[in-house]
């Protein structure tokens, strides 16, 4: 019998995984248009994966976690975010 | 009775089955309890309410919208190296039924109370052992119990099971709903100070518990060195022979229950009159009183008749059965329940499984007699007719393998 890890279960350390890009399954990507947004921070507060930051005055994705769900996009009152699809390299 | 009273001396108070289920949860001292009320294990919250109200469960008390709810509170508090306590029954057992893989997959040590409860479809609100036997594949440990007492002493024992290192595994203590959840009997309540005494080896144990400087991350194998599915692979197999690990340690914590409650019930299975008999009724949850009685009579009668009780469910106690029923000559299995694909009873199929991993000859006579569906009394007279039946094979008549009791 084969047994390789330690635990009993699949109670893993959260470390290694805390810093794991999960968004690379993403098709489609936001693209905020900073001539329409109005700062008013309602894509920050509806992200589920809360990877949008505000940074000196604009808002920022970090698309290591965003996974292209659309709903910042969906939800923007002044539609200043487009998904635009991702290109294969 | 007075909240002063609870656990200073030990009293015997007249109480149903539920009330002898928030007693033994009481005494635990669980941290954290969360139960959805459904007939008929409503009581057992409300119990736990009062006493939380009381000031005498100092334990959070979390109200949910449903079972699935309850079970997820349970689980996470549990998770995080709480004590937790919850009780269901049927629908709502059902109702939590990827909670219940949930927490056996994670390993969590939830003690719980299911009063045995006819499943939907076919809407009744009586008992049967439908939704206690339609979860056995889950994981869990499941042990059915006989009386109200049983329940009480049970429930204290499945913490010292459900906790222990070596198991880390929920416990389902199942007790007959209607039958044991209402009916009235003397119960003794034993002094917390023996609780505590009985549950104190549980507190050297390492558990997980909430540390933001060592966040973990539960339940994905995908993380594992190699790939995901041998994690999978590697965790069914360390639950599996942890459930088998169990076997012995239910017996082990019987007889340290024994030593100092003064009360034990024999671990896997209890056998009744069975050193020299030659037919056996086999039978578990309340109907066991009635068999028992009906032993006794047949046994003044001059029949070589004995009784096994199975008290554990999960995992299936196959190495006592297989010892016990060694050289018997006819069995005879009661069910409260229907195994739909077998056209027989759960505890038969479970039965002939055992009998036949145990080398035990085929040639035995085994017969299944259905009964007790739906709040229908497995009577003392339908025993006698599934003992009669059984003791006519033996001699070679033609009796069905399955019966139907309340058919016939």
């Amino acid at each position: 019998m084969r047994i390789r890890g330690k635990y009993e279960s699949a109670w893993y350390q959260a470390g290694p995984v805390l810093g794991r890009p999960v968004g690379d399954w993403r098709y489609v990507r936001p693209l905020i248009n900073e001539a329409k947004c109005c700062r008013c921070g309602w894509c920050y507060l509806f992200c589920p994966t809360s990877c949008i930051k505000e940074e000196e005055g604009h808002f920022t994705i970090n698309l290591d976690y965003c996974k292209g769900c659309g709903i910042c996009a969906t939800e923007c009152p002044v539609t200043a975010i487009t998904m635009i699809p991702e290109e294969v390299e | 009775m007075s909240k002063i009273e609870v656990g200073t001396k030990e009293i015997i108070e007249v109480c149903d089955g539920n009330k002898a289920v928030a007693y033994g949860a009481l005494l635990c001292r669980p941290d954290v309890v969360s139960v959805y009320p459904i007939t008929p294990q409503s009581a057992v919250g409300e119990w736990l309410s009062r006493f939380h109200d009381e000031g005498i469960l100092d334990a959070e008390v979390v109200r949910v919208e449903g079972e699935n709810s309850s079970i997820g509170v349970c689980y996470a508090a549990c998770l995080l190296g709480g004590r937790v306590f919850t009780a269901t029954s049927s629908w709502g057992l059902l109702f939590m039924y990827d909670g219940l893989h949930f927490v056996a997959g994670y390993r969590i040590p939830i003690v719980m109370t299911n009063a045995n409860r006819e499943t939907p479809g076919i809407f009744t609100i009586g008992n049967s052992s439908q939704d206690m036997m339609s979860v056995r594949d889950t994981g869990w440990i499941q042990i059915n119990v006989e009386d109200c007492q049983e329940i009480l002493d049970s429930v204290i024992m499945a913490y010292r099971i459900a906790e222990d290192p070596e198991i880390m595994l929920p416990v389902m203590i199942c007790y007959d709903g209607f039958y044991l959840s209402y009916r009235k009997e003397p119960v003794k309540i034993p002094r917390q100070d023996d609780v505590d005494h009985f549950l104190a080896p549980l507190s050297k144990t390492k558990r997980m518990v909430l540390a933001p400087e060592d966040p973990r991350v539960y339940g994905i194998p995908s993380f594992f060195p190699q790939n995901e599915g041998e994690g999978c692979t590697e965790f069914r197999y360390k639950h599996s022979a942890a459930i088998e690990r169990a076997k012995s340690k239910i017996d082990d914590v019987d007889i340290e229950f024994e030593r100092i409650f003064d009360r034990s019930y024999n671990g896997q299975i209890e056998q009744y009159h069975t050193d020299d008999a030659e037919i056996i009724l086999v039978a578990t949850g309340s109907c066991v009183g009635t068999a028992r009685v009906v032993i006794d009579k047949k046994r003044q009668e001059g029949l070589k008749v004995g009784l096994i009780k199975i008290r554990l469910l999960r995992p299936f106690p196959k190495e006592k059965l297989g010892q016990a029923l060694k050289g018997k000559k006819a069995i005879g299995v009661i069910d409260r329940s229907v195994c739909f694909g077998w056209h027989c009873g759960h505890l038969y199929m479970e039965l002939k499984a055992a009998l036949a991993f145990e080398g035990l000859p085929t040639t035995v006579p085994t017969r299944n007699f259905i009964g007790g569906l739906a709040n229908l009394d497995i009577t003392e007279e339908q025993i006698e007719r599934a003992i009669e039946l059984t003791a006519a094979s033996l001699k070679g008549d033609a009796v069905n393998e399955v019966t139907w009791l309340s058919l016939e």
